[in-house]
């Protein structure tokens, strides 16, 4: 009975959305004010109805009712409550259903609470969005509807894929789902304003919190998706090159320039056209990712059930979005106005850098991806582009980015100069060389280029809080009134300073858990000892328990350093029996920012166990950048200048009164 | 600078940040990519010389696998022809008898391969992408009916 109501409510979504697509639309063509608010009603309850289809689908979870197939397929009545309701999204139809609970959730959130939008405009980018939302609404209908109930009521689940029940499910899908599908309100603004063939600095206005919404999610999202694999596999790896993870990637770089290029168009109203472009591309980029995440045609490590058909009426939707924007992108890019011109050294100019080595290194990351698509379809041979295409492509691309990132801040808009600015950055340059330097000296026959990557990183790091310190007057000024004149810095300039810290701080990351790494394995019996980073490792025997639907083999794994027993660390195997299936459970003991992370294998017949130790230096900070980066993109959310119409500061309006 | 002359300098730059880009890509598509052959493909065709890297992929032969230590030895298999392979270091949690695997590596001068890498799916119902096709054509595989 409630499936069917959610099978109900989800078909009066379809028809909620198709009066959203139309309506407003119509009337924002007749300039008729009532058809084009009825947008904001229609796409309330568009998303009101598939709350109550998603409500649906995750009560037949929670009560286990397998007379539903997809409750059946990856469900199971021993699973715990958290995974029940996680399964929900674990699955194609279930993430499908949140995908567009998440899509109609941004129109329903732009109709409610973007109040002060001229409603013209607000009318075609709520029927866009009802496009979009349409188009997914009657794949979900026709190719993957949860509510398929099954003719015979079977007595147990299959249970979800193992390496799905974990936390990583609740946090991960959410939060980058959100950051993909928010980027879809980018994409709707965009397509109205080539509509009305208007486009002006206050489009941008409106745009940039949507884009910056969209970014921070991503952000966050690939994060913890990339910590997930990291801990839950058991390879000690958190970066693949894998084409699920670059399907997120891509729309995330492509995000990055446009949040950077809608700034220039809303400061100075130039890269009007170009910032156009990126909006489109951004979303179409989460297109292209869903296509290769829901199709299964690329071979990635993630496990994800796949099928075609599905993939053919994705490839369709993306076609006729990608393919229809662009067109109507290239019928009105001559008719849109001309923005501003700036000076190459200046803020803008710096910010053009930036967009440009992202899009190009974006570029490099989808042709890496696709490559294999192309090769198979032109001459039947089958290949994997891997790690060394990446590294040795969007590698090097990235090295101006970062080392450009330090002066645009601390360049003036319009027309700047190069020299003062290098000056300002002398301590910064300094610093950095130092750091050099003292890597170059400890690390005994080290990597040379490892020691020039932490310089870069310090580089970035110390450049954002370069014009923090500027600004602040210090030590021009006492400290009091430099830490007055931080305080009255406006949010957007701590969030810029936040998010490239971030940065930095991930380039640091990534060169300790690569070069200053260090990884051993052995097969064990007991007593058997690895010695790794200063530690000594020994199997100290193993125990079987019993989890709530698995059961796993556990290793002792006692860890010395110096002699002294620090703690236990205690690897697994698991086995879950309602699936059938294993996985590994790694160890993990974290010091500072670096983890000593420990994983078993098999074990044989004479009782060894295959033991492997790795020592992640800093890899922490892998994760804490792009975290430091989401914050400083929330920071800039609350800064003033976004909030379109917000009331003037007292300063301002004493100002006014004064005057 | 006039407006004609920054123009030239703008386009200059993006060019050369393409170019630069293309160069990259054309060499590391040219280095860094790895092929997919199949056992029969090792076998007979003079495909790949020792030394070479590439993924190779099929059924993991029964009874094939022989452990010692952390070294693994089998046998993948698809059905007409098979190459040894040998590997060091911890198994896929769904390496298994009978099971579909990838290994990526190059052949060492006996014909045997040395795998650096073993690639198995965590869903016991997965069979490589790859491998899908090879094996249906020789109809060891007939596809997965999920539904």
């Amino acid at each position: 009975m409630i499936a069917e109501l959610g099978h109900y409510a989800l078909v009066l979504a379809l028809a909620l959305t198709l009066v959203q697509s139309i309506v407003p639309f119509w009337g924002a063509r007749t300039g008729d004010q009532v058809l084009m608010a009825s947008g904001t009603s229609s796409s309330i309850a568009g998303f009101l109805a598939l709350c109550i289809s998603f409500a649906a689908l995750t009560y037949s979870y929670v009560i286990s009712d397998f007379s539903l197939a997809n409750v059946w397929q990856n469900s199971h009545s021993d699973k715990p409550m958290l995974y029940k309701v996680t399964g929900v999204w674990g699955n194609h139809e279930g993430s499908m259903l949140l995908w567009v609970l998440i899509l109609t959730l941004f129109s329903a959130m732009l109709a409610a609470f973007a109040t002060n939008l001229p409603s013209r405009l607000k009318a075609d980018v709520l029927a866009v969005q009802g496009w979009v939302t349409l188009a997914f609404l009657l794949f979900i209908l026709f190719t993957s509807n949860p509510f398929e109930r099954l003719p015979q009521i079977p007595a147990e689940g299959k249970d979800l894929n193992p390496i799905l029940q974990d936390i990583g499910l609740a946090i991960h899908p959410p939060l980058l789902y959100v950051g993909y599908v928010g980027f879809s309100l980018t994409f709707s603004f965009a397509v109205a304003a080539m509509i009305s063939g208007r486009i002006d600095g206050a489009w941008a206005r409106y745009v940039r919190p949507w884009a910056l919404v969209a970014w921070v999610f991503l952000t966050a999202g690939i994060a913890m998706g990339s910590y997930w694999a990291y801990y839950e596999l058991g390879w000690g790896g958190w970066w693949f090159w894998d084409p699920v993870e670059n399907a997120s990637f891509m729309p995330w770089l492509m995000g990055t320039a446009l949040i950077h290029s809608a700034l220039v168009m809303e400061k100075r109203d130039a890269l009007k056209i170009w910032t156009i472009l990126l909006a489109l591309l951004t979303f179409s980029l989460s297109l292209l990712g869903t296509f290769i995440v829901r199709s299964g045609v690329l071979t990635s490590v993630h496990s994800f059930a796949s099928d075609p058909t599905r993939g053919i009426f994705i490839l369709g939707i993306l076609l006729i979005f990608i393919g229809g924007s662009l067109a109507l992108f290239a019928m009105r890019a001559n008719a849109l106005q001309q923005g501003g011109l700036f000076q190459p050294i200046s803020r803008e100019g710096a910010l053009v850098f930036n967009n440009l080595f992202l899009t190009v290194s974006c570029m490099t990351v989808i042709l890496g991806t696709l490559y294999p698509l192309f090769l198979e379809a032109i001459d039947g041979s089958k290949i994997s582009v891997g790690p060394p295409y990446f590294n040795l492509t969007f590698g090097p691309l990235m090295i101006p980015i970062l080392l450009v990132m330090p002066l645009g801040p601390l360049m003036s808009w319009k027309r700047s100069d190069l020299l003062p600015v290098l000056q300002r950055l002398y301590f910064v340059a300094g610093a950095s060389l130092f750091c050099i330097i003292l890597a170059l000296a400890f690390t005994h026959d080290g990597p040379v280029l490892a020691s020039l990557a932490i310089g870069l990183g310090v580089w970035v790091m110390l450049g954002s809080v370069a014009e923090l310190v500027q600004r602040s007057g210090f030590p021009k000024v006492n400290v009091q009134t430099a830490i007055a004149r931080l305080k009255g810095l406006p949010r957007s300039t701590w969030g810029t300073a936040f998010a490239h810290f971030g940065v930095g701080l991930m380039v640091l990351g990534i060169v300790g858990a690569t070069a200053f790494s260090d990884e051993k394995g052995i097969s064990a019996l007991k007593g058997d000892t690895i010695e790794i980073a200063g530690f000594t490792l020994t199997h100290a025997g193993s125990q079987r328990e019993q989890g709530p639907n698995y059961v796993q083999d556990t290793l002792l794994v006692s860890v010395k350093r110096g002699g002294v027993e620090e703690l236990k660390l205690t690897p697994a195997k698991r086995f879950y029996t309602g699936h059938g299936t294993a996985t590994t459970e790694a160890s993990i003991k974290t010091y500072w920012f670096s983890q000593l992370y420990v994983s078993v294998g098999d074990t044989d017949e004479e009782g060894r166990t295959v033991l492997r130790a790795w020592w992640k230096s800093q890899v922490l900070f892998v994760w804490l950048g792009p975290i430091l980066m989401a914050f400083g993109g929330c920071l800039s959310l609350t800064d003033r200048r976004l909030r379109v119409g917000a009331p003037k500061t007292s300063k301002a309006k004493r100002a006014l009164a004064n005057a | 600078m006039t407006r004609k002359q920054k123009r030239f300098v703008g386009i200059g730059v993006i060019g050369s940040v393409i170019g630069l880009a293309v160069l990259l890509v054309s060499i590391a598509l040219r280095d860094e990519i790895v092929f997919f052959y199949d056992p029969s493909e090792v076998v007979t065709g003079q495909k790949v010389a020792p030394g070479q890297n590439f993924r190779i992929g099929g059924l993991v032969k029964d009874g094939s696998v022989l452990k010692e230590d952390t070294k693994i030895s089998f046998v993948v298999t698809d059905g007409s022809n098979s190459v040894p392979i040998s590997f060091e270091g911890i198994l896929p949690d769904l390496f298994r008898e009978g099971q579909g695997v990838i290994a990526e590596g190059a052949l060492n001068t006996e014909g045997r391969f040395i795998a650096q890498n073993i690639l198995a799916k965590h869903d016991e119902n997965y069979i490589p992408k790859e491998l899908e096709g090879v094996l249906k054509e020789k109809n060891i595989y007939k596809g997965e009916d999920n539904q």
